[in-house]
């Protein structure tokens, strides 16, 4: 049975905690706002009780796969272990109990943190400027080239065009684009990297900048970034790292001396905070000084005597892009892991990942196609090529390993590699979790060997089989109401 | 420390499966002149002991509202979280997992985000919710782009009632250049229909509205949706999830898009985030809807389940045609959304609502008993927020109330700086009667003995 929704378990007068009663005097909603501003009837929400409200959540979380059961090895997402610790320190009343507006002498503890953890990654990145209030990766990005139209417009310099390479995240393109710049792409070459011909000649005075994610999507690192920097400084246009795939480089290389002028980081990826079903992310943007003057507002500063102050009065900010300063529980989680590990320790971050990834491209290099031949670096991408001959896709593999309790690859991108399976194990997985995984993959290659039914009927043990996408979006039952106008069961 | 789990001989084991002679060898693709060749200048590891321990420090400085009485608002407010609430949102099942990618071993996250869009939907009476946005600032940005993508038109009318954080992120989205803001003034604390009415010069996109407004007046969400409507333009409203237990739904004054910040459900506050945006819209406008969104399907065996669904309007598969470059929705804390209005239903929103209305009330009218405190808006019906206006600086009263464990409310001198003696003062249902009273007792005393000063200069900051 399908776990009932919260609407098909209320009954009428159920209800969970209730409030003290009212110890001042009551007045009435009616006398206190105008009759025809009040609801005509309470709105119809669930009435449970709170033991039914928690079975049902309970019952719901145990049909979700997540890192603290099984590998989760989505590539390019960096779903690594999240530390217990984090959660504790981030609940502590004198952080989740803050009020954003409070005078800043009743925060500074809070102040604090994010100055701490803003000095550490400034560190990791080699670069001196930073914001800490964008809410994630993507909202990183739209920082960061409104910041490049403001810094290109305040040399007069109208550009119109940001380069963005075809194996980019889809959210490169997607920035670009709301930002009013046109997008170029720029093709990946045989060897995975930027093809660096087709670079130069899309290279030009209408590049405002250019965003690499590095090492690449493929997994690969992108030898030729000093150049790379070199031809778009050479322009007057600004060099983007998105930094997804910054797992792969903590404590290895430093993205401010490959010549990256802004760059963002993934809190919840690289710093282990938790991805929560699909957000709270967390984002950092890390700037050159001449970059500086552009970020959001307001900026965290620290004077003599350890006061810590927001500054507002900035001009050629870009403006606010967050309600408050970001996702500040999200910036202690990051610190509290960066705090316990230690410099030494975040340095062993991307040489352990590294290793399991090129551990697990060996072990499965024979029976799927790697995109490219090689080390990679914290990630790796397989083709199903040969498995698609047999009649089984990318699609099917993913759906069978989740027969084995494990979950997916990323499949289907990057788009440049056909049948992609995107693998990005992390360092927080032992040997014997990944022999278990290539174990997996391997026995589903010899399944096809056999024949593709197997693949083609999996998922057989999850708590639902293989859903209907195209009934969902012909349908478009989004809500229960929707449910009950369809007369019940989808 | 590490959460590294590897011995040194399964380190040998796996360099031999790879063939490589040792682990530098597998990053040589990196070029020398960017790798480290130090370490970080970075303090080393620390136990968890001691981590704990430093961080109790940092929260020890801050004044909190479980020490102090919180009459803060602006949009975040100190409302009452359960337990069951904080049990449920912190399963490592719930916090652990990701992006629903493989439906098949993520129903728990879909069918919460299936029944969180149903009563988003049932709460601002619309017909379509998505699974939530980063916050309630930048789904009003999205708002507009969605507005201004429909109409094309690119003029957006911003009232001036709106939260003046919000007003500057939808400044800051706008410079992107999908659309133009333009301010639309208030007239008795209001935002004005008739001021709506006098813009004919330029084609509107949409009149974005605060229900109810940052100074917590309820606004009339009919006349500003008509009014708007009769422009030709998009009527949003951004709206308060926790008013809107006894307000008219924003859908049902005619709003075209409601949009609102979900901290006040269950979400804590934070200083400021974690924070969930909603946004719900007329499913005439759902090809264009921002973000993710889930929907009921059924499997191979015909059995119900939920996947994410138009996934075609997103960025990862349309790339530069998205309708945003949103990557994710905030799923834990619409999560917290969930249960706390699973936990609370409709009666316990109700009363939550209702408790916060008279209690805000009966801390308005005991305070303007105080000779020389005034209520800011006079005439005009409030919710759970009101501005009085003080006979001296607000700043130098809320700094003498902070003495008797009170974080008194917001100096509007923050926004607008003349306004040195108005103070923004939020009650939510936590404060009790004794809170109430110490309040207002330290209000008369500070009247009596500070009020004759005249308000500092107080320095601008919004």
């Amino acid at each position: 049975m399908p776990e009932l929704t919260l609407k098909e378990l209320s009954v009428p007068g159920h209800r969970g905690p209730r409030l003290t009663p009212l110890d001042v005097p009551a007045q009435g909603a009616e006398r206190l706002i105008p009759a025809d501003r009040l609801r005509r009837a309470v709105p119809a929400l669930a009435e449970v009780s709170e033991p039914v409200a928690v079975r049902h959540f309970v019952n719901l979380s145990t049909l979700n796969h997540h890192i603290d059961k099984a590998i989760y090895p989505l590539g390019s997402c960096t779903m690594k272990y999240n530390p217990k610790l984090n959660d504790e320190v981030a609940r502590a009343p004198g952080f989740a109990m803050l009020h954003p507006l409070q005078p800043e002498e009743t925060s500074q503890g809070a102040m604090a943190v994010v100055w701490e953890l803003q000095e550490w990654l400034k560190a990791v990145m080699g670069m001196p400027a930073i914001t800490t209030q964008p809410a994630a990766g993507a909202q990183c990005e739209l920082t960061a080239i409104l910041m490049a139209r403001a810094y290109h417009r305040d040399r007069g310099d109208a550009r119109e065009e940001v380069i963005v390479p075809d194996s980019a995240h889809g959210t490169n393109p997607s920035t670009v684009h709301q930002v009013g710049y046109r997008v170029v792409t720029v093709p990946s070459g045989p060897d995975g990297r930027v093809d660096m011909g087709a670079l130069k000649n899309a290279i030009s005075k209408k590049t405002a900048a250019m965003m690499l994610t590095n090492p690449n999507t493929l997994g690969i690192f992108e030898t030729h970034v000093g150049e790379i920097a070199t031809w778009i400084h050479g322009a007057g246009a600004l060099l983007y790292l998105d930094g997804a795939n910054l797992n792969a480089m903590v404590g290895l290389a430093s993205p401010g001396a490959m010549g990256f002028d802004f760059a963002h980081i993934n809190l919840h990826k690289t710093f282990s905070t938790p991805h929560g079903g699909g957000g709270p992310g967390g984002g950092a943007l890390c700037a050159r000084p001449e970059l500086e003057p552009y970020l959001p507002l307001p900026v965290l500063e620290k004077s003599d005597g350890d006061r810590y102050r927001w500054n507002y009065d900035r001009p050629r900010s870009i403006g606010r892009v967050h309600s408050y300063y970001g996702n500040f529980g999200i910036l202690v989680r990051a610190l509290c892991y960066m705090r316990t590990l230690g410099g030494t320790g975040i340095a062993e971050v991307s040489r352990e990942a590294i290793l399991n990834a090129n551990y697990l491209k060996a072990q499965l290099s024979e029976a799927y196609a790697p995109s490219h031949p090689g080390y990679c670096m914290h990630e790796f991408v397989l083709s199903a090529s040969r498995q698609k001959a047999r009649g089984v896709r990318a699609l099917d593999i993913a759906k069978r390993l989740l027969d084995f309790g494990m979950h997916a690859p990323t499949t289907y991108f990057p788009l440049i590699v056909d049948e992609a399976l995107m693998i990005e194990p992390t360092e927080t997985e032992t040997k014997a979790s990944l022999d278990a995984f290539a174990e997996a993959l391997l026995k589903i290659d010899r399944e096809t060997i056999e024949g593709p039914d197997r693949a083609k009927a999996a998922p057989t043990k999850t708590p639902v089989r293989r859903l209907d996408e195209a009934r969902a979006a012909r349908r478009l039952e989004l809500s229960w109401q929707d449910t009950e106008a369809d007369g019940g069961a989808p | 420390m590490s959460f590294v789990g590897r011995s040194d001989a399964e380190r040998r084991a796996m360099l031999a499966r790879i063939g490589a002679p040792n682990i530098e060898s597998l990053w040589e693709s990196i070029p020398k002149e960017f790798r480290l060749s130090e370490a970080l200048p970075l303090p080393g590891p620390l136990a968890e002991y001691e981590v704990a321990r430093r961080f109790e420090q940092w929260a020890e400085r801050n004044a909190d509202a479980n020490r102090y009485a919180c009459f803060l608002g602006g949009g975040i407010y100190d409302h009452f979280i359960p337990a069951a609430l904080r049990s449920i949102t912190s399963r490592s099942e719930f916090a652990t997992s990701y992006t629903p990618y493989q439906p098949e071993v993520s129903q728990g996250t879909l069918q919460v985000m299936f029944e969180y869009q149903s009563m988003i939907r049932e709460l601002t009476g619309m017909e379509v919710a998505n699974a939530s946005m980063y916050d309630g600032a930048t789904a009003a940005a999205e708002a507009a782009h969605l507005a201004a993508g429909a109409t094309g038109r690119k003029r957006v009318l911003v009232s001036n009632g709106l939260h003046p954080h919000f007003r500057e992120v939808l400044k800051t989205y706008a410079s992107a250049g999908g659309f133009e803001v333009a301010d639309l003034a208030l007239a008795g604390g209001r935002a004005s229909a008739a001021a709506i009415a006098r813009q004919t010069g330029e084609a509107i996109a949409a009149v974005i509205w605060s229900q109810p407004n940052f100074e917590g007046i309820v606004e009339d969400g009919k006349l500003l949706s008509d009014a708007a409507h009769a422009v030709g333009a998009y009527s949003i409203a951004v709206a308060d999830p926790v008013a809107l237990a006894i307000l008219t739904p924003p859908g049902e004054d005619g709003a075209d898009i409601v949009v609102g910040e979900g901290q006040p459900l269950g979400v804590p506050m934070s200083y400021g985030g974690p924070l969930v945006g909603f946004f719900a819209i007329r499913k005439a406008d759902v090809r264009r809807l921002p973000g993710r969104l889930a929907g009921a399907t059924v499997d191979l065996d015909g059995k119900r389940g939920y996947v994410l669904t138009l996934q075609t309007r997103e960025q990862h598969i349309r790339r530069e045609r998205a309708t945003s470059n949103i990557c994710t929705n905030q799923g834990l804390m619409a999560l917290a959304n969930t249960v706390q209005m699973a936990l609370l239903g409709a009666q316990g929103m109700r009363d939550v609502a209702v408790q916060c209305l008279e209690r805000a009330h009966y801390l308005a009218a005991r305070l303007t008993e105080i000779p020389g405190i005034s209520l800011a808006n006079a005439d005009a019906p409030f919710f759970r927020e009101f501005v009085v206006r003080l006979p001296g600086s607000a700043e130098a009263f809320a700094r003498a109330a902070l003495e008797r464990r009170i974080l008194a409310g917001i100096p509007l001198a923050r926004f607008d700086r003349t306004r040195g003696n108005d103070l923004l003062i939020a009650v939510t249902e936590k404060r009790n009667r004794e809170e109430l009273d110490r309040y207002v007792e330290t209000a008369a005393q500070w009247t009596r003995t500070a009020a004759a000063k005249p308000a500092a200069e107080a320095a601008c900051r919004s």
